[in-house]
């Protein structure tokens, strides 16, 4: 599902209401049933390791630690064994198509590669859902191509992925689009 | 994640920045350092203390003229208002104190000895043969005092060892006759060599016989009575006994002072140990100023990983975690330097003592320990509050940090 409109109708801010990562003013957020604004801090931190999987436009990858050490970070946090990590680690970028690239730190990789890295951290928690904010702002577009071919992937296996963007041509790659205007909800087909 | 991948973690993190972490590790060590040295330096010279009083003899009671509140003092020959001991004092105690062992009376005065072209100003000291048996100094060539040379008052002396070398050198002293202002006395031992003992340097002074010098010196004023007690578990009734018996010689009056060995010791031991907290007190407000830099280092550090803080939380960090890991890493960093400082804190105080005769140290474990336990000490007290700042951090905001 893709949410697009133009900067400043505020897709940032429902991104990070949605991922947990700030509270909304008025109105409520239910995530699988529970109302997100009378959660504590822990509680919330809890949702956005387990429950979400973040994908951000600046990719956001711990610079001094390997694409695999960056892929286990989720994990540490919910407190899996080290063999554990590593095990899903690996598997989450195989499937990203990053089997050869794992001992190479950000500063060795390319953007997109960047990218697949962060996205491989999104999925390793198995999250009910994958946030991506504006995941190919920073990308040309053959790197972008690469990202949109893993999210395809990603849905065909299963996966719920909600993605902002400006770039309307990005957005009608996905299934739904819903168009976001000063704030409001211009547009909200069910297709 | 479980505590040895957060202290491995904590290791990568200071090793990251290795010069860094080196110089902010070096207040700790300096402090740690200086905290051992000064306590072992404290301790040193308080177990050298120990040492000397104990090796005069457990059981030693030093009876001085005068009532007086402190310990191990001592009085000049000169004329005073104090009240004084009798040559006859000693020899009641040594009759009537059955707890005793034995009784000495000392007369101490200072002259000039001469020997053909040499002379020397020396401590000259009165005393009877039991002195050696009291004291725990005896005479190493020739023979001590003898009762009779007390008794018939004889001019007869024995040398101590730099006394000796001073007038006659290599040469043998013994038989002949040295002038003690304007006395001929007759050389019939040396002492051993002993060095500073109860603020005597016995190896320059010279013994002749009490009641010689008391001759010499026109005075029957004892500086002090020497007495042995019999059994350690004896002296406070010991004490008791030579205050009734004087008490009763001096007309009622306790215008003297009877101390034992173990109470000089405590007296001592007390200063020193005062002393050593002292020392280490001060050398811990350097501990105090390495933590100050630590804190300072781990603030820029917090603001430096801003980003870092942000990208995770966003992964699922909670406050707690954040915090638990900027706190590891201050304790770890302290831990260190706590160590290091350990390391040369005890190779100093060692080399110190051995490049250093006369500055004694002794390195004790709980010296270690506790230097080391406020080593760690201070690495949690001062990265809470950088710990803190991490841990409240605003994700959103964090993540747009440049």
């Amino acid at each position: 599902m893709a949410i697009c409109g133009p900067s400043g109708s505020g897709k940032s801010t429902l991104m990070n209401i949605l991922g947990c990562l700030d509270r909304p003013t008025s109105g409520r957020y239910l995530l699988e049933g529970v109302e997100v604004a009378s959660l504590e801090d822990d509680a919330l931190a809890a949702l956005r390791n387990r429950r979400i999987g973040f994908v951000f436009q600046t990719f956001n990858l711990l610079p001094r630690m390997t694409a695999l050490r960056n892929v286990e970070l989720p994990m540490v946090y919910s407190g899996l064994s080290r063999e554990e990590r590593y095990q899903r680690a690996q598997e989450a970028l195989i499937a990203v198509g990053l089997a050869g690239r794992m001992g190479h730190r950000p500063s060795e990789l390319s953007g997109g590669e960047q990218q697949r890295v962060a996205i491989a951290r999104a999925l390793v928690n198995r999250p009910a859902i994958i946030l991506a904010d504006e995941p190919t702002g920073n990308l040309d577009s053959a790197a972008g191509e690469e990202v949109m071919a893993v999210f395809r992937l990603l849905v065909e296996g299963g996966a719920t992925i909600l993605m902002v963007t400006h770039n309307q041509r990005i957005a009608e790659q996905a299934h739904r689009v819903i168009q976001l205007e000063d704030g409001r909800v211009i547009s909200n087909p069910i297709s | 994640m479980d505590i040895r991948e957060a202290l491995a973690l904590a290791l990568e993190m200071l090793a990251a920045n290795r010069v860094r972490s080196a110089l902010t590790m070096l207040g700790v060590v300096i402090g740690v350092a200086a905290i051992i040295l000064l306590v072992s330096l404290g301790e040193g010279a308080t177990a050298y203390i120990t040492n000397e009083l104990t090796g005069l003899g457990t059981n030693l009671l030093i009876i001085t003229p005068g009532k007086t509140q402190t310990s191990g003092g001592f009085h000049p020959p000169m004329a005073s208002t104090v009240r004084k001991l009798t040559y006859e004092d000693a020899v009641a105690l040594r009759r009537r104190a059955s707890l005793l062992t034995d009784a000495v009376p000392v007369v101490l005065g200072t002259g000039k000895i001469r020997y053909q072209g040499n002379s020397r100003h020396i401590s000259i000291v009165g005393v009877t043969p039991e002195f050696q048996r009291v004291r725990n100094l005896y005479v190493e060539i020739g023979q001590f005092l003898g009762e009779e040379d007390v008794e018939g008052r004889r001019r007869v002396v024995v040398l101590g060892r730099t006394v000796k070398r001073e007038l006659f050198g290599e040469g043998n002293p013994l038989g002949r006759f040295v002038t003690l202002a304007d006395s001929r006395y007759r050389v019939i031992g040396i002492m051993e060599r002993k060095g500073v003992s109860l603020g005597f340097d016995i190896d320059d002074l010279v013994f002749i016989p009490v009641k010689s010098a008391q001759d010499l010196f026109d005075t029957d004023r004892l500086l002090e009575i020497l007495a042995s007690v019999g059994s350690p578990d004896d002296i406070d009734r010991a004490i008791q006994q030579v205050k009734d018996i004087l008490i009763r010689r001096h007309g009622n009056r306790e215008d003297f002072t009877v101390i034992s060995q173990g109470a000089i010791l405590s007296a001592f031991t007390t200063i020193l140990k005062i002393l050593t907290a002292v020392l280490g007190g001060i050398a811990g407000i350097s501990l105090v100023v390495g933590g100050i830099g630590i804190m300072n280092i781990m603030l820029v550090s917090v603001r430096e990983r801003t980003r870092e803080i942000g990208i995770r939380k966003a992964v699922g960090a909670r406050r707690r975690d954040i915090l638990s890991q900027f706190l590891i890493e201050s304790i770890v960093l302290s831990s260190l330097g706590g160590l290091l400082g350990v390391v040369l804190g005890v190779g100093g105080a060692k080399g110190l003592s051995f490049f250093f005769t006369y500055l004694p140290t002794r390195v004790s474990m709980w010296a270690i320990l506790m230097a080391f336990g406020f080593s760690a000490a201070v690495g949690v007290f001062f990265g809470v509050y950088p710990a803190r700042r991490a841990a409240v951090l605003d994700p959103i905001q964090a993540l747009r940090y440049e």
